[in-house]
């Protein structure tokens, strides 16, 4: 018995309804960059049922502990609103925790109601329940606006506000905003700059705090995460490299206005293409050259792709998850010709579909793009036209089993298998470990459906 | 028990009408509960000879889940029993929100109950129907008469026909009619035909004309109603009168709200151009 099998054939037009979002709240993207920071406990301003699916959904991607504090509404702040919690929370907080700083972010209710957190933020100041060289800040992250990747990106604009300040003296370092990404591709994106000899923050950077190891002893707050003097730095850059427009643009731009950091904004570094511009970006802003190391890692992954290009070579391809990897993805696939036909991100964003466009323009088969899009489309469209491969987060499996087409786990959420917390897709090692993930999917099936006097050994 | 809600134009006189008119249903020997549902808490002040201190909201944020409805019911001028509302101060948190959590836990109490052998609950509301929870009494199963408060101003007579779209919604899905136009006179040419005119465009009535007077200041200054303060003052006869056609009242429609452009036309031909 297949487990969707109400979805049916013929697509009629939907403006009111979705079916298995592509997307999730905006306060899970908030949560995700605001442990980025190190010594960051988030705080979520709003009932708790909001903040227990919000760690929850964290927890269950990166298999760790995520602390995060809550408003706890009740229906009398919900009518009062939610001044006299929150700054009884930071009180709490800067007293039984001690975090550095805590990062608030909004919900539906307290965002409906209209509190002010910044308002909120400031009296606890001035009524010093902040203590001396802590911090909080904050963004508004109403989950009936955009979804998880907007939340990232006003988590990390609002951290930026909160601390970014010009002393007019630079620092020689290259900011880094690495996009919603995994620990694991924040890792190799401060690698990658290493190598190059370029120094960067990076920012956020969960690795070290959603990737860490089992060491018998528990850290509520892991050593990893973007420092506070690091953010505060940020302002006396040489410049700024956004990855991914989605989710790093407005934090870039905010630095390039208000500090006059000049920012740039590139694709996430996935795939050869894409991994290009990141380092050619690096070079430019950093004056720094391209090491032997790089040109190393570049030339295993174009051998890769000239080795098995045979088996890459028109296949169809369905594709879901956020936009900034989406547009990575498809890029990266069209450069090695496979074709992606069906193309959708939950997220709002009218540049998208104009992007995708853009890149399969040459494809040989028609291509379906949707934003705002939800995988009871994407899997109407495989029934329509059938695929060879499927790429996104942990709810395509009943599609991939369904209709028995390989999946290729990639995005957020993937809450039944692992690896992406330590192996990264970014840079060329990532794009060598994509195309390896891509051909066992391909290669397998292969196997599984030759028949035995077809039965190949090597490939 | 019948459940009245009374509307109009923030300032135009809705809470000092309602208690006036609930003190001479209270000599007229009628058991009357007055909800006040504006978070000025003030809905209650000349009934109760002075604010109403503890606010069903308070009581709550206070309280917690165990509020008793002795803490938040008084009894009041004639034997009224008064409820405030309450909710939070201006600028901050949801007023509407308030309402409905107020209304719902005096539901909850049993303010209601038929042992309280309450002839009338009166709901004075806030201003404009500024959103949901302002409509809270309004609903299924809450007030099934309206009356709104008007008087010959402009303004006024904009809100009333905006209040009655509201309605107009509510009574689609529920039993909510309206019960006629009180006029709060403001001394405006040719007031009472237009309001006339305005009930009958609307398809209601105007069932009331109550003239200024400043002995409803007078008394307002003193914490009291014109029936509690002056019992022999003629505005007291007034609100006698307005009491009486309330209890009488037998006329409840659905009402048609006017197009801007007509309501424009019938203050141009009642009022300015003249």
């Amino acid at each position: 018995m297949t487990l969707l099998r109400h979805t049916p054939l013929e697509i009629k037009d939907r403006k009111a309804l979705s079916i298995n979002p592509a997307k999730t709240c905006q306060p899970v993207g908030a949560m995700y960059a605001a442990l980025g920071i190190h010594g960051c406990l988030p705080h979520s301003h709003g009932s708790q049922g909001c903040c227990a699916y919000h760690r929850s959904a964290l927890t269950r991607h990166y298999k760790e502990p995520v602390s995060a504090a809550t408003s706890s509404f009740t229906e009398g702040s919900s009518v009062f609103g939610g001044q006299a919690n929150l700054l009884q929370a930071i009180n709490n907080i800067f007293t039984v925790y001690e975090p550095d700083v805590i990062a608030v972010h909004t919900t539906c209710l307290s965002e409906t109601i209209g509190d002010d957190v910044p308002q909120i933020a400031d009296k606890a100041r001035q009524d010093g329940k902040i203590p001396e060289g802590k911090f909080v800040v904050s963004a508004s992250t109403p989950s009936y606006v955009g979804s998880h990747v907007t939340g990232f990106a006003n988590m990390v604009m609002g951290t930026l506000k909160g601390f970014a300040e010009k002393t007019g003296k630079k620092n020689g370092k290259v900011n880094l905003i690495p996009g919603f990404v995994e620990p694991s591709d924040m890792e190799e994106i401060k690698r990658l700059a290493a190598a190059m000899g370029v120094k960067t923050i990076l920012f956020p950077d969960t690795s070290g705090v959603l990737n860490g190891p089992l060491t018998g002893e528990y850290k509520m707050f892991p050593d990893g995460g973007t420092t506070v003097d690091e953010l505060r730095s940020t302002g006396d850059s040489i410049g700024t490299l956004a990855l991914g427009e989605w989710a790093s643009a407005d934090g870039a731009k905010y630095l390039d206005s208000t500090h006059k950091v000049p920012c740039k904004i590139l694709d996430l570094p996935i795939g050869l293409k894409a991994t290009d511009r990141f380092i050619d970006a690096l070079r430019l802003i950093s004056g720094r050259h391209v090491t032997d190391l790089i040109t190393h890692e570049r030339g295993q992954l174009v051998d890769m792709i000239s080795d098995m290009h045979q088996y890459f070579y028109h296949k169809k391809v369905a594709l879901v998850g956020d936009p900034d990897q989406v547009i990575a993805l498809t890029e990266f696939l069209t450069s090695i010709d496979m074709c992606p036909v069906h193309i959708v991100t939950g997220t709002p964003g009218k540049k998208f579909e104009a992007r995708i466009k853009e890149i399969t323009k040459d494809s040989p088969f028609p291509v379906n793009i949707k934003s705002r899009g939800d995988m009871f489309l994407l899997h109407q469209w495989i029934k329509n036209d059938p695929v060879d491969l499927l790429i996104g987060n942990t709810y395509c499996k009943y599609i991939a089993r369904d209709e028995d087409i390989p999946l290729i786990r990639h995005g957020f959420p993937i809450i039944d298998r692992v690896g992406h917390q330590y192996f990264p897709t970014v840079g060329y090692k990532g794009g060598l470990r994509l195309l390896e993930k891509i051909l066992d999917a391909l290669l397998t099936r292969i196997d599984r459906d030759a028949s035995e006097d077809c039965f190949e050994l090597a490939y | 028990m019948r459940k009245v809600a009374i509307y109009g134009k923030g300032g135009i006189g809705k809470s000092t009408t309602t208690q006036n008119t609930v003190a001479a249903l209270a000599e007229m020997g009628r058991k009357v509960m007055i909800v006040g549902c504006d978070p000025k808490a003030d809905s209650t002040r000349l009934l109760l000879h002075g604010l109403h201190q503890r606010t069903v909201l308070d009581t709550l944020r206070e309280e917690g889940e165990d509020v008793e409805l002795e803490d938040v019911l008084l009894g009041g001028f004639g034997g009224t029993l008064c409820t405030e509302s309450g909710g939070p101060e201006p600028g901050v948190g949801c007023a509407g929100r308030g309402i409905i959590t107020s209304i719902n836990l005096l539901e909850q109490l049993g303010a209601y109950k038929e042992d309280k052998n309450l002839d009338y609950v009166f709901y004075d509301v806030l201003g404009d129907v500024v959103c949901g929870g302002f409509a809270m009494p309004i609903r299924e199963g809450k007030a099934q008469e309206i009356y709104i408060v008007v008087s010959g101003e402009m303004m006024a007579m904009y809100a009333a026909n905006n209040i009655c779209k509201g309605i107009v919604k509510f009574a689609e899905a529920g039993g909510v009619r309206l019960g006629g136009l009180i006029c709060n006179s403001r001394n405006v040419d040719n007031e009472r035909e237009m309001i006339e005119e305005l009930a009958k465009r609307l398809g209601t009535q105007m069932i009331h004309f109550v003239p200024r007077e400043n002995m409803v200041q007078r008394a307002e200054i003193n914490r009291k109603t014109v029936i509690d303060f002056d019992p022999k003052h003629p505005q007291a006869d007034e609100y006698r009168t307005l009491a009486k056609k309330i209890d009488a009242n037998d006329m409840f429609i659905v009402p048609k709200p006017m197009e801007i452009e007509e309501l424009e036309k019938l203050l141009i031909d009642y009022g300015i151009a003249n």
